[in-house]
C-alpha cells in the first residue's frame, strides 16, 4: 500500500523541483521497562516546496510522534530507531544538538496543538515572540520590538502594539493560537509543522485561523505539514493526504482521490465516521433526491445514523416533556472593590422538548449553552423564567420531589477522564446512583449493573476494572450506563462526544441512537459541533451570547439557515467544498 | 497591589495583640515563683520580695499586668529583665546576631539548594540525581544537633578550619559553620522541591515550544524551566525565614551563640513575662512580614496571581 501510495505522490505534476522533506522508512520507539515500544513503524512521505500535506489518524496513530521526530523534540524516552529524515537533502536524524538548534525556528517552524499550555504563563506575550525572533535573526532593541509587533499583526492581532505586555492568561484561546502561529512563522521558515493547530478552538474561530494560516503560508511560499484527526479538515486544507494507523502509513495520495475513493479499510472507516463528512453526505443525499445506497462510501459504520437522519420525520406531536419559558440566568462578577458587573449568561431562552426526541443546543464557548443544561438539571438556580417537566414547575422542588426529578433527568458530561472517580471500580460507579436513591437490594443492583453494561455493549467483566485501565470511549460508555441506571426519561448530554476520536465518536452516537429507540429516551444534546447535530438531533436551538438566535427542526436549520450566525457555523464545518459519491 | 499590601499590614494588628496576649497568659500561668527562682537557695526577706513584686507589677491581677505591659510597650519601654537589664538592650544585642546567622543560612540553602535541585532535576535518574536524593534524605533524617556536633568536630577540632565556638560579637566569618548546620535540613527540602518542580516543568508543552523556536538549551532551562520552578521554592523559603529566626536554639546552643533562641529559652525558664513576650512579639511581626513578602514575590513570579483588592 505504501509503495503504491508513493508512486502516486511521485507522479504529481508539482514535482518539478527537488522535494523539501523526504521521510524514508522512519521508525520511532519509546524506551520502557519492557523494552522498546515502537510508535512509528516505517513511515514514508514526501513534501515538495510550497505544498501542504496532511497526516491524518486517530490518537495513538503516531502522527504527532512523526512530526516531533522531524524537529527532534520527541517526548520523554522517544528516539528514532531507523530511517532517514531528509530536509533539503540533509539527514536531520544525524545532526548534532547545536546544528538542530539552527534548523528549529529558522528552517522549520512549529505550531503546537494546545494553545492553552504552549505559552509560558509567567512571561508576557511580547517577550515570548521577541525571544523567537532574537534566536533566529540579528535584530535587537527597537528593530526587534518593531518586528515583534509586525509578526503579531501578520498573525491577525491588530492591536499587537498595545498588548505586548499582556500575559497568556489575558488572551483567548484563538488569540493565543494566533500568537503561536506568529512565532512559528516569525523567521519565515521553509517548512511549518502544524500539529492539530485548531482542535481546541470553536469552529468559527478554527475556520478564521486556518484561512489566515493558509494565506500566510501561500504568501511566503511555506510548505505545511498539517497534523489532524479530522479527515474533512485535512481534505479541505491539504493537497496531499497521508493516513496513519498504528504507526504505519496505510494510504497516501492526493486528498480528493483518497476521500472520493478510499482504498484501505481503515481509511474507509475514517471517511465514513467523520461527522463533518457524514453531515455533508446527508445534505448531499437529500439535495440530490437520490436514495441510492451507493452514496455512502463502502463500509460506512454510520449508515444507520445517516438513514435515521435522512428519514427523520418531524418530531412526534403531543405535549412537551420539558418546556422552558423565558429563562434567564444572571451572574454577578466582581470587577473592582465593591463594584459588580452583571453577566447575562442566559437571556430569555424558551424552547420545548417532546418525549422521545433529541433537541440539540448549539453554540460556541461562552454562548450559554452549558448554563442552560445546568439550569434544567437544577444545578443552578434561575434568575427568572420557568422550567416545566411534565407540566410541573421544577424551580421550587425540594427534598423528595427534587430527588425524584433527578432520577428522571440524568446528566452525561464531556470529560470521560474527569467524570469518573479513579478510586471506584466500574461496577461501583454504575451502582452508585442506585445506592444513592436506595433502589433495590445488593443482588438486584448487581443484576442491574450487568444489564446496563450489556446495554452499552461492554463485557460483564468490565465491572471489576478501574477507569484508568479503560479508553476514552469505554469510559464514556460507563458514564452513559451510570446515567441510565435509574431508568431516566431524559439524558442531558453536555458535549458528551466532543473529547472522543472520530471513530469512537461514531460508535457512541450509534449507541445513543439505539438506546433512544430501545428505551424511548429524550435527549438534550449540548454541543459546539454542528456536524454531530446533523447526525443525531431532531430539533436545533442555535445559541449566541445567551440568546437563542434560531430554533427549528434540524432539516430546516441545515437547509435554510436564516441567521447569519447559523450560516457561519454551517460554513465552518470542514469539507464544505467537497464532492462525494461520484 | 498597594491596597492588598496595606490590607495585609492592617491584619497584623489583631495578630499582634492576639499573640502577645496568649504568650503573656501562658508565661503568667507557668508554675513556680519567678522571684524565688531568681534567688535560689537563700530566699530574701518578705519585704524585699514584696518590693520586687511591686516593681515588676507581679502583685497586680493578670489583665492589669498585661495592659500595663502593652501600655509601656507602645511608649518604647519593653520593661526590664529580673537581673535589671532593659529588655530592649537584650534585644539589641541578640537580634542582630540571630538575624545575621539566619540570613547566612537562608543564602546558603537558597543558593546551593536551588543549584543542586536544578542539576538533579535536569539529570533525573543519573548518578548526580541519585546522590543528591540520598544526601538530602540523610540530612532530613539525622537530627540537627548530630550534624552540628559532627561538623564542629571535623572542621573545628580536627581540621581547625573554623572556631568551635563563636565569640561574643559573632562576626560573619565565624558564623559560616553554624549557618551551614542551620541550613542543612531546609537545604535538603529545597533540593527535593526544586528537583520535582524542574522535572515537571521540563515536560511542559511550553518548554517544547520554546525549544522549537530555536532557543539554546541553557536559555530554555534558565528562562522557561527555572523561573516557573521557583514559585513553590520561594514559598518555602519565605516560611523558612520565620523558623530560622526562631528555631536556631539548638544550633546556637552547640556553637555558644548569644542569639534570640538562647535568650528566649533562658527567659522562659525564669518566667520573665516581659522578656518572653517582647521577643515573641517581634518574631510574630517578622513572621507576618516574611509571609507578606512571599505572597508579593509569588505575584511577581507568576503573573496569573493577582490579589483581589
Amino acid at each position: 500500500m505504501t509503495q503504491l501510495a508513493n508512486q502516486t505522490v511521485n507522479q504529481m505534476p508539482s514535482s518539478d523541483s527537488a522535494p523539501l522533506l523526504e521521510i524514508h522508512d522512519l521508525e520511532v520507539g519509546f524506551r520502557t521497562q519492557r523494552g522498546l515500544v515502537p510508535a512509528v513503524r516505517g513511515v514514508n512521505l514526501t513534501l515538495y516546496p510550497g505544498q501542504t500535506l496532511a497526516i491524518v489518524g486517530e490518537s495513538g496513530s503516531g502522527k504527532t510522534t512523526t512530526a516531533q521526530a522531524i524537529i527532534k523534540l520527541l517526548a520523554g524516552t522517544g528516539q528514532v530507531t531507523g530511517g532517514q529524515i531528509l530536509f533539503e537533502g540533509r539527514d536531520l536524524t544525524t545532526l548534532t544538538a547545536a546544528e538542530m538548534q539552527a534548523v528549529r525556528g529558522r528552517e522549520i517552524g512549529y505550531v503546537p496543538q494546545d494553545p492553552m499550555s504552549n505559552l509560558n504563563p509567567v512571561w508576557n506575550i511580547g517577550f515570548q515572540v521577541a525571544e523567537a525572533i532574537r534566536a533566529n535573526s540579528d535584530l535587537r532593541g527597537k528593530a526587534l520590538k518593531q518586528r515583534t509587533i509586525e509578526v503579531l499583526q501578520e498573525a491577525g492581532l491588530a492591536d499587537a502594539a498595545d498588548r505586548l505586555k499582556q500575559y497568556p492568561h489575558q488572551f483567548s484561546g484563538g488569540m493565543r493560537q494566533r500568537v503561536l502561529i506568529g512565532i512559528g512563522l516569525s523567521a519565515r521558515p521553509k517548512l511549518l509543522i502544524a500539529d492539530e493547530p485548531t482542535s481546541a478552538l470553536d469552529v468559527t474561530v478554527q475556520r478564521q485561523i486556518l484561512d489566515h494560516l493558509a494565506t500566510l503560508t501561500r504568501d511566503y511560499g511555506t510548505s505545511v505539514l498539517f497534523i489532524t484527526h479530522d479527515l474533512g479538515l485535512a481534505a479541505e486544507r491539504a493537497e496531499q493526504l497521508v493516513v496513519m494507523y498504528k504507526g504505519k502509513v496505510v494510504e497516501s495520495g492526493p486528498s480528493q482521490e483518497i476521500l472520493a475513493n478510499p482504498q484501505h479499510p481503515y481509511t474507509q472507516r475514517l471517511v465514513a465516521a467523520a461527522p463533518s463528512l457524514a453531515s455533508r453526505r446527508i445534505q448531499a443525499k437529500k439535495n440530490q433526491d437520490a436514495p441510492a445506497p451507493e452514496i455512502f462510501s463502502a463500509g460506512g459504520t454510520d449508515t444507520a445514523l445517516i438513514t435515521r437522519a435522512t428519514e427523520r420525520e418531524l418530531a412526534a406531536s403531543g405535549k412537551d416533556l420539558i418546556s422552558v419559558e423565558g429563562i434567564t440566568k444572571m451572574y454577578r462578577i466582581r470587577t473592582s472593590g465593591l463594584k459588580h458587573d452583571e453577566l447575562l449568561a442566559v437571556n430569555d431562552v424558551s424552547f420545548g422538548v417532546k418525549k422521545g426526541t433529541t433537541t440539540a443546543i448549539v453554540g460556541e464557548s461562552g454562548s450559554g449553552k452549558s448554563t442552560v443544561a445546568k439550569l434544567i438539571l437544577q444545578l443552578e438556580s434561575l434568575t427568572s423564567g420557568r422550567i416545566e417537566f411534565e407540566g410541573r414547575d421544577v424551580a421550587g422542588l425540594k427534598g423528595r420531589e427534587l430527588l425524584n426529578f433527578r432520577r428522571r433527568v440524568q446528566p452525561v458530561f464531556q470529560d470521560p477522564y474527569g467524570s469518573l472517580d479513579p478510586q471506584y471500580n466500574v461496577g461501583n460507579t454504575i451502582a452508585e446512583p442506585l445506592l444513592a436513591h436506595r433502589v433495590g437490594t445488593k443482588k438486584e443492583r448487581q443484576k442491574r449493573v450487568l444489564e446496563l453494561l450489556e446495554q452499552v455493549s461492554l463485557p460483564a467483566a468490565t465491572q471489576f476494572r478501574y477507569p484508568s485501565e479503560l479508553s476514552g470511549g469505554q469510559r464514556q460508555r460507563i458514564a452513559i450506563a451510570r446515567a441510565l441506571a435509574l431508568k431516566p426519561d431524559v439524558l442531558v448530554l453536555d458535549e458528551a462526544v466532543s473529547a472522543l476520536d472520530v471513530l469512537v465518536q461514531g460508535q457512541i452516537l450509534n449507541l445513543l441512537t439505539e438506546l433512544q429507540t430501545e428505551l424511548n429516551l429524550t435527549y438534550l444534546f449540548i454541543t459546539h459541533d454542528l456536524a454531530v447535530v446533523r447526525l443525531v438531533a431532531d430539533n436545533v436551538c442555535v445559541m449566541q451570547k445567551g440568546r437563542i438566535v434560531e430554533a427549528a427542526s434540524t432539516d430546516d436549520v441545515f437547509d435554510n439557515p436564516r441567521e447569519v450566525y447559523t450560516q457561519d457555523l454551517l460554513a465552518a464545518i470542514p469539507g464544505g467544498d467537497f464532492e462525494f459519491g461520484r | 497591589m498597594l491596597w492588598y499590601t496595606g490590607k495585609r499590614l492592617l491584619q497584623m494588628i489583631p495578630v499582634f495583640f492576639g499573640a502577645t496576649f496568649l504568650i503573656y497568659f501562658m508565661v503568667f500561668s507557668l508554675p513556680g515563683d519567678p522571684i524565688a527562682a531568681l534567688y535560689g537557695e537563700r530566699p530574701p526577706s518578705p519585704a524585699v520580695i514584696a518590693q520586687i513584686r511591686a516593681e515588676y507589677n507581679l502583685d497586680q491581677p493578670f489583665i492589669v499586668q498585661y495592659l500595663l505591659y502593652i501600655g509601656n510597650f507602645f511608649q518604647g519601654d519593653l520593661g526590664t529583665t529580673y537581673s535589671g537589664r532593659s529588655v530592649s538592650d537584650v534585644m539589641a544585642s541578640a537580634f542582630p546576631i540571630t538575624a545575621r546567622l539566619a540570613m547566612l543560612a537562608l543564602a546558603f540553602e537558597a543558593f546551593f539548594g536551588i543549584l543542586v535541585g536544578l542539576i538533579a532535576g535536569l539529570r533525573k535518574g543519573k548518578l548526580f540525581d541519585a546522590s543528591a536524593l540520598v544526601v538530602s534524605l540523610l540530612l532530613i533524617s539525622v537530627p540537627t544537633f548530630v550534624i552540628g556536633f559532627v561538623l564542629q568536630f571535623v572542621f573545628g577540632v580536627q581540621l581547625g578550619w573554623a572556631r568551635t565556638t563563636v565569640s561574643g560579637a559573632a562576626p560573619l566569618d565565624e558564623l559560616i559553620l553554624p549557618a551551614l548546620v542551620l541550613a542543612s535540613v531546609s537545604f535538603a527540602y529545597i533540593v527535593r522541591l526544586t528537583r520535582a518542580s524542574v522535572s515537571d516543568n521540563l515536560n511542559a508543552d511550553f518548554v517544547r515550544t520554546a525549544t522549537a523556536k530555536g532557543l539554546s538549551r541553557p536559555r530554555v532551562v534558565t528562562v522557561h524551566v527555572l523561573r516557573n520552578s521557583l514559585v513553590p521554592v520561594i514559598t518555602f523559603l519565605g516560611v523558612d525565614i520565620g523558623s530560622l529566626m526562631v528555631g536556631a536554639i539548638v544550633t546556637e546552643g552547640i556553637f555558644n551563640i548569644n542569639g534570640v533562641g538562647g535568650t528566649v529559652f533562658k527567659a522562659i525558664r525564669l518566667g520573665e513575662g516581659p522578656t518572653v513576650v517582647s521577643f515573641i512579639a517581634v518574631m510574630v511581626v517578622i513572621f507576618v512580614l516574611a509571609n507578606l513578602l512571599v505572597d508579593l514575590l509569588y505575584a511577581a513570579l507568576d503573573p496569573r496571581i493577582r490579589y483581589a483588592k
